[in-house]
């Protein structure tokens, strides 16, 4: 998938985290900044490139800000801030690329 | 060298700082040593003042200068002005060098962290490192490594001779002209002045701080004339609104509360739950609601608390109040219930810090506890506690007295949730071991409870108690099945922290913090 | 036949909100019959799509530990609910809340979108249990239909919020706003063999009041009610846990029926009352509840 404009997707809550992705120069540019990057660092790094490769996003700017989520939420956030950057909101493929 | 809880200890730290690694909970007993001296100066002429006009006269008469080692308690908690106001001043002469042997030090302190920075500051030993002194510990900051004791560990110490106190800094809510010094009253009011009496004894001069001078005799003194050199009277020695909590309240967290219900239903579950047991709690959300969860139980099998110990608060001094606590014996207060307890009640003694957890004594009160309830950072599988260093690696904690009741009670209970944010509380290895494993005894969460191998005893106890007990491999899989495996930290090799175990030996060390990298 | 769950135990149905993933994550701790997910009320509309991706992973991805998800979706008179219906669907919830149900076409509306949902995901068909949040007055008038609208629908829930704003009124803490609609909703239910679900309390520093508030609607015939916050849990668990002295009255009951109806009996006396074959589901459904509440030590 295409990133056509600049979206955001979670909260800087506690457990949550939030994903912005901008349209990028060739390749993916990945920025984690996280409170438990020292124990779970790779891990997010992994679930997040694995999600955007999942979505075919492979031109992107992508920081993270993340704030001890769980896998779970990190893939849940990405996946919103890609689709928001297309303007979709309905008919979404659950279950296919979202996984 | 691998010590008793395999932590490898580098011989160069051991040369370094003329100690043992870590050979067993118990492997000291019965030793024999020399208690270290003070240098003292007589007092002969009637005619001479002790009162002193400023820190820095104060300063001076104890001929304050590079290298010196001096000594703080932390019975002011987060309101305390004394630490701050004496290293101010002593910067402010140009002295450097400088160790400071605290009993605790917290976010009031974060200025020492400056003076760490400009080599004014070079040796920590505390009981407790928090905010940015702690970010500087982990940063290598300091010339020597900090040496982190708990309590009981640090009163040996310094009657071992470990460390030497050149002058001791006792900021006193009352004090007369000669030094009698008193907890209660005043209007920066701590209750007691336990964490002091030790300094009071062994440093070479002993200047008491007060923001209330009281006509002589100040008495019952907690720090005694005949070991105070001078009096200095300052405007403020502590923000009182900080020094201690108005209202500790019933946590109505309902995770807190099945954690409080559990411990509770472990404690009169077990066999020491008898007329007379004794108990000592910490001010946690969950180990406080035990308090309350005792009660209509102790009540209902007349069965009525010998002592209680520890940090004080309001809800066990209820207890005392209500008759069902016949003795509170008292080594810090936490809140003004407490406070206002010690004052009026007979039968709520305050006591030292050597009477409350010295292993090197002989005998304190730590080995006569049936139960104490203690929190944790993080408990390994083979039951190692952490309580000092956070999950990024860096100096934020504090013994206190963890190691030392956990040591000396029949029945150590750890109450942590499984998982805090995403970092498992359950976890492989411990990042630091400050609490050995072998002294502790049941480890409580909210996905379930785990007893120590160990304590075959314990867990026949429970069998039939409907209670939900695990394995603590369990529930190390429970918190890992929902966060995942978690690194090893990244540490560089150079030592930046001791832990020093109760007894002197050398337990664990902690290793300067290294920026992360996706790469290693 | 009905789905195996259609009539399991619902005595607590606790709503956490999907965009929050520090509530999502181990609800289960607090043991709660059922958790509702909330795409609706709880969340803003400019997040209504991102709740939806938190909702699927904690649907795959949260072990809840046997505990029932329900979902609540987005009204029919919004533009959400379809995608909720296929996120639902997809994701694997038990159950769908519909909100603000006003007759017994919505949830054939409802049903419609589910059934084709199922067959898009490949789950099978019928799988997806309903319920009903009746939350105006047409909507309670009709809830004998709305009760009968399904297979799938396993009972009608009171939103007394948007009830009271309808009826021109608001919840006053007597009850006496709801008595109407909580009488009329619950022999609906009864009628057409569904459950009943009293609505949420949301002034947690009167718990006592709620407490009460259990009481009574347990005394009316309710099977639970919907929950804010976890504190509420247990006071619901315990005011619904059958007394030791029901449990062993209604043991007896089942057993002398049991044994009076093979020797021809048809009325006779357990403790001092009179008993016949009417009292025998009562008293099965007290040892399930029983035994469900963890309490029941007997052999039946």
């Amino acid at each position: 998938m295409e990133i056509k404009k600049a979206a955001m997707a979670g909260t800087l809550e506690s457990s949550d985290a939030q994903v912005t992705v901008e349209p990028g120069n060739g390749t993916i540019e990945l920025s984690i900044e996280s409170s438990v990057i020292h124990q779970f660092g790779k891990q997010i790094k992994a679930t997040i490139l694995e999600t955007l490769n999942r979505l075919d996003v492979k031109d992107a700017k992508v920081t993270v800000v993340d704030k001890g989520a769980l896998d779970c939420t990190l893939k849940a956030r990405v996946e919103c801030a890609v689709y928001r950057s297309n303007d979709i909101t309905e008919n979404l493929p659950w279950g296919g690329v979202i996984k | 060298m691998k010590n008793a809880v395999g932590r490898d200890i580098p011989e160069e730290v051991l040369q370094a700082c003329g100690k043992r690694p870590y050979a067993g909970a118990y492997a000291r007993d019965g030793e024999a040593y020399k208690k270290a001296a003070p240098v003292v100066r007589g007092y002969v002429n009637p005619k001479r003042s002790k009162l002193v006009s400023s820190i820095r006269e104060a300063l001076e008469k104890c001929g304050i200068r590079d290298g010196m080692v001096l000594s703080f308690h932390h019975h002011f908690r987060d309101g305390d002005y004394v630490v701050n106001m004496v290293l101010e001043e002593a910067a402010a002469m140009g002295v450097k060098d400088i160790t400071i042997c605290a009993s605790s030090l917290g976010a009031a302190h974060d200025p020492v962290a400056d003076l760490i920075e400009q080599g004014i500051v070079t040796g920590i030993q505390s009981s407790g490192v928090r905010g940015r002194i702690g970010e500087a510990i982990s940063h290598g900051k300091l010339k020597t490594p900090a040496i982190i004791r708990s309590h009981g560990g640090r009163v040996r110490a310094i009657e071992e001779g470990d460390v030497h106190i050149d002058i001791a800094f006792i900021g006193a809510p009352t004090s007369d002209e000669y030094g009698n010094a008193r907890g209660v009253g005043g209007k920066s009011d701590c209750g007691v002045l336990s964490y002091s009496m030790v300094d009071a004894k062994y440093a070479d001069h002993v200047v008491v701080i007060t923001d209330c001078l009281v006509p002589a005799p100040n008495f019952p003194p907690s720090i005694s004339m005949v070991d105070v050199d001078y009096v200095c009277v300052v405007d403020e020695i502590g923000n009182p609104a900080r020094i201690v909590s108005n209202v500790v309240r019933m946590t109505k967290d309902v995770r807190e509360l099945m954690m409080a219900d559990y411990c509770t239903r472990i404690i009169a579950g077990s066999p020491y739950f008898k007329d007379g047991f004794s108990f000592q709690t910490g001010a946690g959300g969950a180990s406080l609601a035990v308090n309350s969860m005792l009660r209509p139980i102790m009540e209902e099998k007349q069965i009525h608390m010998g002592f209680a110990i520890g940090g004080i608060t309001k809800p066990i001094c209820d207890l005392l109040e209500a008759g069902l606590v016949r003795n509170i014996v008292d080594a810090q207060d936490f809140d003004l219930g407490a406070i206002e307890s010690i004052k009026r009640n007979p039968n709520h003694y305050e006591i030292s810090t050597s009477e409350y957890a010295d292993p090197m004594n002989k005998g304190a009160f730590v080995n006569q506890l049936d139960f104490v309830i203690l929190g944790a950072l993080e408990v390994d599988v083979d039951f190692n506690v952490n309580v000092v260093t956070g999950s990024d690696g860096i100096v934020r904690g504090a013994p206190g007295g963890h190691p030392d009741t956990s040591a000396g009670s029949n029945c150590s209970i750890i109450v942590a949730p499984l998982v805090r944010g995403r970092i498992p509380t359950i976890c492989d290895r411990v990042v630091t071991v400050v609490t050995p494993g072998e002294t502790v005894d049941v480890i409580v969460t909210d996905y379930g409870i785990a007893i120590n191998p160990r304590r075959q005893d314990l867990i026949d106890a429970y069998k039939d108690s409907g209670l939900p007990l695990k394995t603590i491999e369990e529930l190390r899989d429970i918190a890992y099945s929902i966060v995942g495996r978690p690194e090893q930290i990244q540490f560089d090799d150079q030592v930046v922290g001791i832990i020093e175990s109760r007894d002197g030996t050398i337990l664990d060390v902690v290793r300067k913090i290294r920026p992360y990298s996706f790469e290693e | 036949m009905s789905h195996p769950n259609k009539k399991r135990l619902r005595r607590s149905m606790m709503f956490l909100n999907c965009q929050k993933p520090g509530l999502i994550k181990d609800p289960y701790i607090y043991k709660p019959d059922s958790i509702m997910l909330d795409l609706e009320d709880a969340v803003a509309e400019n997040q209504k799509d991102a709740a939806r991706y938190s909702l699927f992973h904690a649907l795959q991805e949260i072990d809840y530990r046997g505990v029932e998800r329900v979902v609540r979706i987005n009204g029919l008179d919004t533009p959400h609910w379809k995608e909720d219906i296929r996120v639902c669907v997809a994701g694997g919830a038990d159950v769908i809340r519909i909100a603000k149900t006003e007759c017994a076409q919505d949830v054939h509306t409802v049903e419609e979108h589910v059934l084709a949902a199922e067959k898009e995901f490949g789950r099978p068909e019928g799988s997806t249990l309903l319920m009903s949040a009746l939350e105006s007055c047409k909507g309670v008038l009709n809830a004998l239909e709305v009760c009968k609208s399904s297979d799938r629908l396993i009972g009608i829930a009171l939103s007394g919020g948007d009830y009271t704003k309808d009826l021109q009124t608001v919840i006053t803490g007597t009850g006496v706003e709801l008595q109407g609609a909580r009488q009329h909703m619950i022999m609906a239910a009864r009628a057409a063999g569904v459950q009943c679900w009293d609505t949420v309390f949301t002034n947690l520093d009167a718990m006592d009041v709620f407490e009460e508030e259990v009481k009574m609607i347990k005394m009316m015939g309710f099977d639970g009610k919907s929950l804010v916050n976890p504190r509420q849990i247990d006071i619901v668990h315990k005011v619904f846990t059958p007394t030791q002295k029901e449990i062993i009255f209604a043991e007896k009951v089942v057993k002398e029926i049991d044994e009076k109806k093979a020797l021809g009996i048809g009325v006779f006396t357990v403790d001092g009352k009179m008993i016949d074959i009417a009292f025998y589901d009562g008293a099965q459904r007290t040892i399930a509840l029983a035994k469900a509440s963890g309490v029941y030590e007997g052999d039946l």
